[in-house]
């Protein structure tokens, strides 16, 4: 029991409570200093319960906090109960650490924005926060589920938080539908758990699920995990529920930045995670995982290499890092998928962040056709986007290195080399587009270059904003709330991977070894002695192991990373710096291509034709004009029709002739009498 | 002595003859004779009946329906006049507006 643990969650709502009530009359110096407030007291405390989860012995690492009782139904009982683990002590840290930050930059971004859309815009994003580290707290499916859904519902928010553009609106409600269709998958897939096995807690069914083999061919159990697997995929936007992703980035960017980059869209890699000696028992859908992730990797990494929107290129991006984080989830490496969720959470916020300093700059413009020379305007924007790059590219030494490196070698080592290879030529287009990226935004010339009809998205987000029209001349850096944000998201990318040096680098891979008992079934208090000295022998082992063989391998492995990383980036510079009118030539020779990746390979349309034309086509014919329309209205009309049709009839009784009614009357009392006498 | 039922058949004939009249006569004031004639038919019953059975009863209540049929025939009357100046007529059947 720990009291400190519900307090995470609720500050955020507290401030979501605040601001949602009371924030159309409080000015924004308050309801934003607010919002970010509760936002760095939860990672204080956050900090102060993890730094506590540390002093305990490794098999002991396991904080709780029960509220109530929230079901209790014959023999099945469940509490809402907050767990923290190493697990969700990384994810915790991440979410109010990054999220803090991304508070206190928002309070600049949206300061154009009127009081009560300012804290409107606060009060969604903590609720955000608070349902968020629901999801991560929560030591049961329901808990996790619902914050799985709130923080669903506060995507559709956000997303659509400038309603009154069209394609906002749109693009919430995509996201919100795609996602229904992951979390009745993820609901089945609890329901198919209970059956199995009686509880819904997550440690409960780990235990119970540790005590079998491992399911050999596709049983019950591999259909479960699929299941939760298929609302991973909508939740955290893989094939083939990714296509909200993109879209999203209607959204304000630090929205993006939070959820569609750092922590919602990480939720499918935490669960897995979370769920991991249920999954590392079904062999079959785990494949099936890293196979669906590298083919997600390889796809977006494709089209973000030809994305005109600097903020398309970069949720492309974070689609493909998801895809390599369930690539490593699906080959059993979950230490290695938590790692570089982590350090990505990192880089990528920063570069949303960065995107959004330029956007703020360049009053809505997101075309990088029309950027170009903001290095000398944008100098603290551009180095900390540079440092971002870089990470993500995976430049040795920086926070993406360490963890795609090992996350490539976990699936080299696993023996997936085909996986490997996707997953080294999804890292190879990376470094390649976030060349481009930075290249086209910040070297070269101020360009207007981009065809007019493409202007159409971008410029209505910001076009509510009151900018003066002489800002146009010099665009501004970022002012300092979002420096500050930038910085520290920099020095994070810079900084972040070092807590998972790997051992072919001298170091021990503490993340990996902080976030083992996680992954491992729950033991008894009795055996903790007995099975931490067993692990510790294991550890040894395979250490030992480790010495033997693989240090030679991955460093030749990291080797091949590092090159692929900075071969990207050359590439990137000799196309769009030394010689730019190759990008055009190369888009000209391989037309047919590039118009694919272009249209990201059509999917859009090809759900619109294959889904959602059908769909809409019976909910008309059949369910409209069929259902609502012949049966429910035609019912109630019909009733009234016979209604009207039958008093048509009867209404020729009264026939205003006194006589006639008294004649009836007549024959009435001498019916009656007749019927008494005569019974 | 007159039995009972001689009473009673004279009043079936007087209510029957009245409900005749009501039905039958096209003049408003010749029904609402023929009403009281009903009237008077119940009346004979109800004190035949009191008599028979020894009681006042039959007699109290004969003394209430003459004085509501006074105030029926009052009422009555002045409708009849009313309904003639409209239509200068009393034929029932001319008064049929009142339907559907």
């Amino acid at each position: 029991m720990n009291s400190l643990i519900p307090l995470i969650p609720l500050l955020p709502f507290a401030g979501f409570v605040v601001n949602s009530t009371m924030g159309k009359r409080l000015p924004k110096s308050i309801s934003g200093g607010l919002a970010s407030l509760v936002m760095v007291v939860s990672f204080l405390i956050s900090a102060y319960l993890v730094w506590q989860l540390a002093q305990l012995a490794p098999e002991q690492r396991v904080m709780t906090s029960t509220l109530y009782r929230w079901i209790a139904s014959g023999e099945f009982t469940l509490d809402v109960t907050f767990l923290i683990d190493p697990l969700s002590a990384v994810m915790l840290l991440v979410i109010t650490g990054i999220g803090s930050l991304i508070h206190i930059y928002s309070t600049a971004y949206m300061h154009d924005e009127v009081d009560s859309e300012f804290a409107r815009y606060f009060s969604y994003l903590n609720l955000f926060a608070a349902f968020m580290l629901v999801l991560v707290l929560g030591s049961s499916f329901p808990v996790l589920f619902v914050g799985w859904e709130g923080v669903g519902l506060c995507s559709y928010l956000l997303i659509g938080f400038w309603f009154k553009k069209k394609s906002a609106a749109d693009a919430g409600k995509k996201a919100f539908v795609v996602n229904r269709i992951g979390d009745y998958a993820f609901l089945l897939g609890m329901f198919a758990l209970f059956a199995m096995f009686g509880t819904l807690e997550v440690r409960g069914v780990a235990a119970k699920v540790a005590a079998m083999p491992p399911e050999a061919g596709f049983g019950l159990l591999s259909l479960a995990t699929l299941l939760l697997f298929i609302g991973a995929t909508g939740k955290s936007a893989q094939i083939p529920l990714y296509v909200w992703l993109p879209d999203a980035m209607e959204g304000p960017t630090p929205v993006s930045a939070l959820i569609h980059a750092a922590t919602m869209v990480t939720a499918g890699v935490y669960m897995i995670g979370r769920n991991a000696v249920l999954f590392s028992h079904t062999p079959d859908t785990l494949t099936i995982v890293a196979i669906v992730g590298a083919a997600t990797a390889l796809m977006a990494g494709t089209i973000g290499l030809v994305q005109n929107d600097i903020k398309r290129v970069l949720a492309y991006s974070t689609v493909s890092q998801l895809g390599l984080m369930f690539l490593a989830m699906g080959v059993g490496a979950f230490g290695a998928g938590i790692f570089h969720l982590y350090t990505h959470a990192f880089f990528k916020a920063c570069l949303f962040l960065g995107s959004g300093a330029v956007i703020h700059a360049l009053h809505g413009e997101q075309d990088i056709r029309n950027m170009g020379g903001l290095k000398k305007y944008l100098p603290v924007t551009y180095w900390t986007f540079v440092i971002g790059s870089l990470a993500l590219a995976g430049v040795p030494l920086l926070a993406g290195f360490f963890s795609k490196d090992e996350l490539l070698f976990e699936t080299f080592v696993g023996g997936h080399q085909i996986l490997w290879g996707i997953g080294a030529l999804a890292s190879l287009l990376t470094a390649i587009y976030m060349g481009r990226l930075v290249f086209l935004t910040f070297h070269g010339e101020r360009r207007h270059d981009a065809p007019a009809a493409a202007d159409a998205h971008g410029h209505g987000a910001h076009g509510a904003h009151g900018h003066d029209e002489h800002g146009h001349g010099a665009p501004h850096d970022a002012p300092p709330a979002m420096a500050l944000a930038l910085v520290v998201l920099a020095l994070g990318s810079v900084l972040a991977g070092y807590i998972g040096v790997p051992a072919g680098l001298g170091g021990h891979n503490e993340l990996g070894a902080w976030l083992a008992p996680s992954f491992a079934a729950p033991v008894e208090a009795g055996a903790v002695a007995e099975a931490g000295a067993a692990r510790a022998e294991a550890a040894a082992e395979a250490a030992e192991e480790h010495e033997a063989g693989e240090i030679g391998l991955e460093r030749t492995l990291m080797g091949v990373s590092s090159a692929i990383a900075i071969g990207g980036l050359l590439v990137a510079w000799f196309i769009w710096i030394q010689r730019r009118e190759i990008a055009g030539q190369m888009a000209r020779s391989f037309a047919p291509i590039h118009k694919l990746l272009l249209n990201k390979y059509y999917v859009d349309e090809i759900y619109d034709a294959t889904v959602v034309r059908p769909v809409q086509a019976v909910s008309r014919e059949g369910l409209w004009r069929g259902v609502d329309v012949g049966v429910i209205d035609g019912a109630v009309n019909g009733v009234a029709t016979i209604v009207d049709a039958g008093s048509m009839v009867l209404r020729r009784l009264q026939t205003g002739s006194v006589r006639a009614y008294a004649g009836s009357f007549f024959i009435g009392v001498v019916l009656m009498l007749g019927y008494y006498l005569w019974r | 002595m007159i039995p009972l039922s001689h009473y009673l058949v004279v009043s079936a004939l007087l209510f029957a003859i009245g409900s005749a009249g009501v039905f039958l006569r096209k003049n408003l004031i010749t029904i609402l004779l023929s009403v009281e004639i009903m009237l008077n038919a119940v009346n004979l019953s109800f004190v035949a009946f009191g008599r028979f059975n020894g009681t006042v009863d039959g007699q109290i209540i004969t003394f209430f329906v003459m004085t509501v049929a006074a105030a029926e025939a009052a009422v009555g009357l002045a409708l009849v006049i009313a309904l003639f100046r409209g239509r200068e007529s009393l034929n029932p059947d001319a008064f049929t507006s009142l339907k559907w």
